[in-house]
């Protein structure tokens, strides 16, 4: 397991690694898939966190439905994932359709990409968000609402501090999704420098030229992917000792 | 005063209970596990809504199906201690206390004076700035007792309070509990499973048998005269002296008729 990710720092080369950081396919890489990446992650916690509170807490006719819906861009192919995108938001699509009659484009743009980061990221943020929010046992805002706080105020004062770890977690997982995207992106969005290439589809062109901008660029996305795993381990270990303690 | 009329129906029975608690008044509610005690508490907080009824507190309704008046938790001002305390883990001791005040928009001079007026009165001033998880069951219980006061209730309910306490904590937190509550001098509803509870804090004693008030009179000793009191006093104190079970003589209606003809 650990062979190719050392063999990587193996074959790389200090000097020549920070040279290819100035390269602008790198820095445009670089700089477009931390911006899209961020964004994915901010319109995800945004929308994904009332959307996984109520499937937490209440029940609604076709809520397993629902769930599993939020939940198949886990396991869906990419390229599935990129052809479902282009269906419905491409210029022929069903909804892309109605969108360009009104001058309006999202296929092969940054937008693109970034609906791509978030159909495939998204259920790595609501399914931990979900999961912590039915940790927290509905005792704690009961109380909350006999001391007077309504069901918002217990919201952000009770239920999401105590979920809080799990979402960070959960949010952290859904980052490292987007940043490492490809097969969706490539196929709604393209493989534009500048526009719509990410770090993933900039190693994919690099390869057919300089393996150099290829070995600096994947280098940037496992040290990424390492720290993301170190920090998610670190609030998963301190979610588990507060649950033990509770 | 609290009164309730209520009926809901449950997954096992159908509750439907009728009773009046005078202000100052300590009401017992006592019966086997899943009877319908901690739903009759919820009823009246408005966490769980009846199904018809009425409930009235110090002349409001809180609750009426003819009406189709139904006060959210929020609104009711009611003390609640939840059997496992349901301490906000996350918050200090104070600002457990503090929550009902800060949902009450006080001022923050306010909250400070009231807060920690509590907090030395419960003997929780040492520990204020302690996260509620890192205290003893004792002192959960004081932050717990103390959360639902400072909020000037109209009305306390308390499910089991005494549950998670050694045995020598429940003698002493019985007689704090009891005197505590009539300083307040509102109408309290109190959940146990334990007799000495019953006798050492309750004015009244309610027996909920599968959703219905079985029995309604004094929880006092000796035995007085009024109805059934005699009955439910002799027979208590019977099952409490050879088993401190209550429910060796309430498990069926045969055995209580059997025990009251002896």
């Amino acid at each position: 397991m650990a062979l190719p990710v050392l063999s990587l720092f193996l074959k790389s080369y200090s000097e020549v690694t920070i040279q290819t950081l100035r390269d602008p396919l790198v820095a445009d890489a670089l700089s477009l898939s931390l911006f899209t990446s961020a964004l994915t992650v901010t319109i995800v916690i945004l929308f994904g966190t009332p959307i996984s509170y109520v499937n937490a807490r209440f029940g609604y006719p076709g809520k397993e439905l629902i769930d599993s819906l939020i939940e198949l861009p886990v396991i869906m192919p990419p390229a599935v994932a990129g052809i479902a995108l282009l269906m419905a938001f491409g210029r022929m699509g069903v909804l892309g359709h109605h969108l360009h009659a009104l001058g309006l484009s999202m296929a092969f743009t940054t937008m693109a990409v970034i609906v791509a980061q978030i159909f495939v990221s998204a259920p790595f943020y609501m399914r931990q968000a979900k999961t912590s929010f039915e940790d927290v046992d509905l005792v704690f805002e009961d109380a909350a609402r006999t001391l007077g706080a309504t069901q918002v105020y217990a919201f952000f004062h009770v239920t999401m501090p105590m979920a809080l770890n799990g979402m960070i977690s959960g949010a952290i997982m859904t980052f490292a999704r987007a940043l490492g995207e490809f097969g969706a992106t490539i196929m709604f969005a393209g493989n534009f420098q500048g526009r719509t290439q990410t770090m993933p589809l900039a190693i994919y062109t690099a390869m057919q030229g300089d393996l150099n901008v290829s070995l600096c660029l994947a280098l940037i996305l496992v040290t990424i992917s390492f720290v993301v795993i170190v920090i998610v381990k670190i609030f998963t270990r301190r979610r588990i000792s507060r649950s033990a303690r509770n | 005063m609290l009164e309730i009329e209520a009926q809901k129906q449950l997954r096992d029975f159908d509750l439907d209970v009728k009773f009046q608690v005078r202000d100052g008044e300590i009401l017992m509610l006592v019966g086997e596990n899943g009877c319908g005690k901690t739903t009759v508490l919820n009823l009246v907080a408005g966490l769980l809504p009846p199904d018809s009824g009425e409930i009235y507190l110090g002349g409001e309704t809180l609750f009426s199906s003819n009406f189709e008046v139904n006060l959210s938790p929020e609104s009711r001002n009611i003390g609640y201690v939840f059997q496992s305390y349901a301490l906000f883990p996350h918050m200090t001791v104070y600002e457990n206390v503090a929550f009902g005040l800060k949902t009450r928009k006080l001022s923050k001079r306010d909250i400070d004076d009231r807060v920690n007026g509590f907090l030395e009165a419960s003997g929780l001033w040492d520990v204020r700035s302690e996260k509620a998880v890192n205290i003893s069951g004792g002192q959960r219980q004081r932050v717990a007792l103390a959360r639902a006061l400072v909020i000037e209730p109209d009305l306390l309910l308390f499910d089991e309070p005494l549950a998670a306490l050694d045995t020598r904590m429940q003698a002493h937190m019985r007689r704090e509990l009891r005197d505590l509550i009539h300083d307040c001098a509102v109408p309290s509803i109190i959940v146990t499973h334990d007799l000495k509870d019953v006798y050492a804090i309750g004015d009244r004693v309610c027996l909920i048998e599968g959703g219905k008030i079985a029995f309604d009179g004094m929880a006092k000793v000796p035995l007085s005269e009024e109805d059934g009191a005699p009955l439910l006093n002799d027979t208590f104190l019977k099952s409490w002296e050879s088993e401190g079970d209550l429910w060796s003589w309430s498990r069926s209606p045969e055995s209580r008729a059997q025990k009251g003809n002896e």
